[in-house]
């Protein structure tokens, strides 16, 4: 087991190294800081000087690999490669435009990603699996027809329609809830409360049918037979065969997500004005914030990466043939 | 009148080709056939397929460019410049057909089939006294309803009756339509024509037939109501600068045809190939396709795109010279983005393929090859690609939804199109803040979501229809 762990964690290692050179050659590479700096000065105000002064402040003007002028092992440290990039390993992402410290950001700002994500996710989960249950317990009925298209049709809204819609309704016409903002503490439900019911309302649609297919196809299996044969309810024949032995494929999809949790959700926290790493994700994209954004990259890989450890792990949890191998 | 070629456009036709050489290599492939005659069965397949076949026809009206020749250069030959000067406005022939709609814009926002503006306005009228009075009033909008002059009372009679004319020929159409297709089939299956009127709405021929017909039905009386709506009024009304939202929403189809398609297209080649490859090969090779996938997927999609959109565009705006007109350069940025869709989207289909090409190298007829020494090109291209075919067209319908989806997210996230490109995700994003608006603009989301809706749903439910035919898995039941 240990060993096992052991071994997927070196697997990732090189991953990780493999998404810090794309991350570099996209940044740098692609094009040079030069081409950087012009973008971000603007075009009245590029002059050698100017671009030579934006470099040099954010550490933009050394070589990209190979230091030649440095001494000792500062010939690979003093560079971009090394600064920028290798440094991320470390935790250490650098400065954002405006001076601030970026890994700091990043921690202050994961509590309100969260704080909608979570919920968003487990209420999501369970409203999705309930929902797929019951379409497999009345299967090839009317229900099951209908549902199925209530679901092609809401997975064929785009998600900012959800969020217009469910802004206009419940917050502006209803007046339940306000409209968008954050508030610390207790208090902070009410502002959780309409982008969690929309998070878990625009998942519907995909989710549900995904499941429902997982479903049928568990039920046609030999043991589901047996199953019923010995005399056992529909019921029962669900949630302990069909369920269990269904989560297999359902974790693959679910587990992986878990970590990215932390990312938070672009669109849901920019249109309700959530402090979270997405609306920063989002302001850092529309500034033009390239230190901000080659941050997210990278640990958004990382969180990737230990969600395919974490579904390995859950694996030998439910099913006993991986556990006992 | 010069045309222009944009590489959109290059891309868009090829695609054309391409179907119909996918069309020429299914009819002549008996097992493909098979599976899209189970397509042709399915009613709400073909249903959405009429639905997009309508979608795709305006994409490709406005797929043809070119710029027309300014009116000053094109006077007498004397004051003619040695250079023609050609207008610096690319219009395709889905701008020229929809002039009206273009051209007459109001000053802002107007309803939905208005006479007169959505918000109050000063106005000075010169009483019967001949002293000027200030007046507030809703102001006469400058096109919509124009020709009824004076008589803005007969507004509904109007509509009406254009709604009634509309019905008209779209019932004339129809029925040329559907003896078209009882003749057709009668032909087909040696039938007198009422047999054949008989079997398409008794569902008892290999075509979905009546689904088709109904779906025409329903497109041919909006479409007509729509167009015979469009010259006098503004049908979806107009936005905040007074543009019709009907031409917004029909200039979007493109935008949304390209991202889904295009991005298919850069997809394809390298799933296929690095997948077949990977799959065939095995060793070294293998494990070197195997890491690159999984160092791309696992950086999160909307994030690589992010940062790919934000150096691409350091790179157009740094190469100003590169466009002459501005259609040029908003052109080459939905390339780029379709490019960076696709760069990102290959690892899921490459990773299935390999597992099936490893699955396939080990059969039988295969191995027989491989011992006869029939090289491993030949193999591959007579033995394995073939049998990849049906999860390759399943992969192709199923993006597409997704990408048009995608499109608005990205859009919205200012990651998207170019700003000045009409499109579902800036069409939304102009329009998110009216519904706060104090009397409300609801009709720009309106006509956004409709069309978008539509679009996506008629994508999704053609998938479905394609996956349950050509996947082995499913044909059986179905």
């Amino acid at each position: 087991m240990l060993a096992y762990l052991v071994r997927r964690l070196l697997y990732a290692l090189p991953i990780l190294i493999g998404v810090n050179l794309i991350t570099f050659a996209l940044f740098f590479v692609v094009n040079t800081p030069d081409d950087m700096a012009r973008m971000q000065l603007g075009v009245k105000r590029v002059t050698p000087e100017a671009i030579s002064r934006w470099k040099a402040e954010r550490g933009y003007d050394k070589p990209l690999f190979i230091n030649d002028e440095a001494i000792g092992s500062a010939v690979f440290t003093d560079t971009i490669f090394f600064s920028k990039s290798a440094r991320m390993f470390a935790g250490d992402f650098g400065r954002a435009e405006d001076g601030r410290d970026i890994a700091r950001e990043i921690v202050s700002r994961m509590g309100p990603s969260l704080a909608i994500a979570l919920p968003t996710f487990i209420v999501g989960l369970l409203v999705t699996v309930s929902f797929a249950l019951l379409l497999t317990f009345f299967r090839a009925s009317y229900l099951d027809f209908w549902g199925v298209v209530l679901c092609v049709a809401m997975m064929s809204i785009s998600g900012l329609f959800y969020i217009i819609g469910g802004q206009y309704l419940v917050s502006k016409i209803w007046r339940l809830v306000p409209i968008s903002g954050y508030g610390g503490g207790l208090d902070a439900w009410k502002f959780l409360l309409l982008p969690v019911l929309i998070g878990v309302l625009s998942g519907i649609g995909s989710s549900t049918r995904w499941y429902r297919t997982i479903f049928l196809e568990e039920i046609s299996r030999d043991y589901v037979r047996t199953a019923r044969a010995k005399g056992l309810s529909e019921l029962t024949v669900l949630f302990r065969h069909v369920l269990r032995n269904a989560l297999i494929p359902i974790l693959t999809g679910v587990v992986v997500v878990i970590p990215l949790l932390f990312m938070g959700s672009l669109l849901t926290e920019s249109f309700f004005g959530i402090p979270g790493l997405g609306s920063y994700t989002i302001d850092a994209i529309n500034a033009q914030d390239f230190a901000v954004v080659r941050a997210m990259v990278f640990i958004g890989s990382v969180m990737y990466i230990v969600g395919l450890i974490l579904t390995d792990l859950s694996y030998t949890f439910v099913d006993p043939r991986i556990r006992f191998n | 009148m010069a045309p222009v070629i944009l590489w959109s456009d290059v891309l868009i036709w090829l695609l054309v080709v391409a179907a119909i050489a996918l069309g020429w290599l299914s009819a002549r492939n008996p097992l493909l056939r098979a599976a899209w005659q189970r397509v042709g069965r399915n009613r709400a397949g073909m249903a959405s397929a009429t639905v997009l076949l309508a979608f795709v026809g305006v994409g490709l009206l406005d797929s043809i460019h070119f710029r027309s020749l300014l009116e000053s250069s094109a006077g007498p030959a004397a004051a003619r410049p040695a250079a023609q000067a050609y207008s610096v406005d690319v219009l395709s022939l889905l701008d020229v057909a929809l002039t009206p709609l273009r051209t007459r814009n109001e000053k802002t926002y107007s309803e939905p089939l208005a006479t007169r503006a959505h918000a109050k306005e000063s106005t000075e009228v010169r009483a019967a006294d001949g002293r000027i009075r200030q007046s507030r009033d809703y102001p006469r909008l400058k096109y919509g309803g124009a020709h009824l002059g004076a008589d803005e009372a007969g507004h509904d009679a109007d509509v009406g009756d254009r709604l009634l004319r509309a019905s008209g020929i779209a019932a004339l159409v129809w029925g040329a339509l559907a003896a078209a297709m009882a003749g057709g089939l009668a032909r087909a299956e040696a039938c007198s024509r009422r047999e054949a009127w008989r079997r398409i709405w008794r569902n008892e021929s290999d075509f979905a037939g009546n689904a088709v017909l109904v779906a025409m039905a329903v497109l041919l009386l909006l479409g007509l109501s729509m167009a015979m709506l469009a010259t006098p009024y503004h049908v979806f009304g107009t936005d905040k600068v007074g543009q019709d939202v009907l031409y917004q929403v029909l200039k979007s189809v493109r935008t949304a045809l390209v991202i889904g398609l295009v991005t298919t297209l850069v997809m394809l080649p390298l799933s296929i190939f690095l997948g077949v490859v990977a799959g065939y090969f095995r060793g070294w090779i293998d494990d070197l396709i195997q890491y690159l996938y999984t160092t791309l997927s696992s950086i999160p999609g909307v994030l690589l795109i992010a940062a790919a959109v934000l150096m691409m565009q350091v790179v157009i705006d740094t190469h100003p010279h590169w466009f002459t007109t501005a259609a040029e350069r908003a052109d080459l940025r939905l390339l780029a983005l379709c490019f960076i869709l696709g760069v990102t989207s290959w690892t899921g289909l490459c990773r299935l393929l390999r597992g099936e090409t490893l699955k396939l190298r080990e059969l039988e007829y295969i191995q027989a090859a491989q011992a006869f020494g029939v090289s491993d090109l030949r193999i591959i291209a007579r033995h394995i690609l073939p049998n990849l075919m049906h999860i390759v067209i399943i992969a192709l319908v199923m993006d597409f939804s997704s990408l048009v989806l995608a499109e608005a997210v990205l859009s919205y996230v200012g990651i998207g199109v170019d700003p000045t490109m009409i499109s579902f995700g800036t069409m939304i994003n102009n329009a998110r803040l009216e519904l706060a608006r104090e009397p409300m603009v609801w009709w720009s989301l309106a006509a956004a979501f409709v069309f978008m809706f539509t679009l996506v749903l008629a994508a999704n439910l053609l998938a479905d229809a394609v996956r349950d035919a050509f996947d082995p898995r499913l044909a059986g039941s179905a």
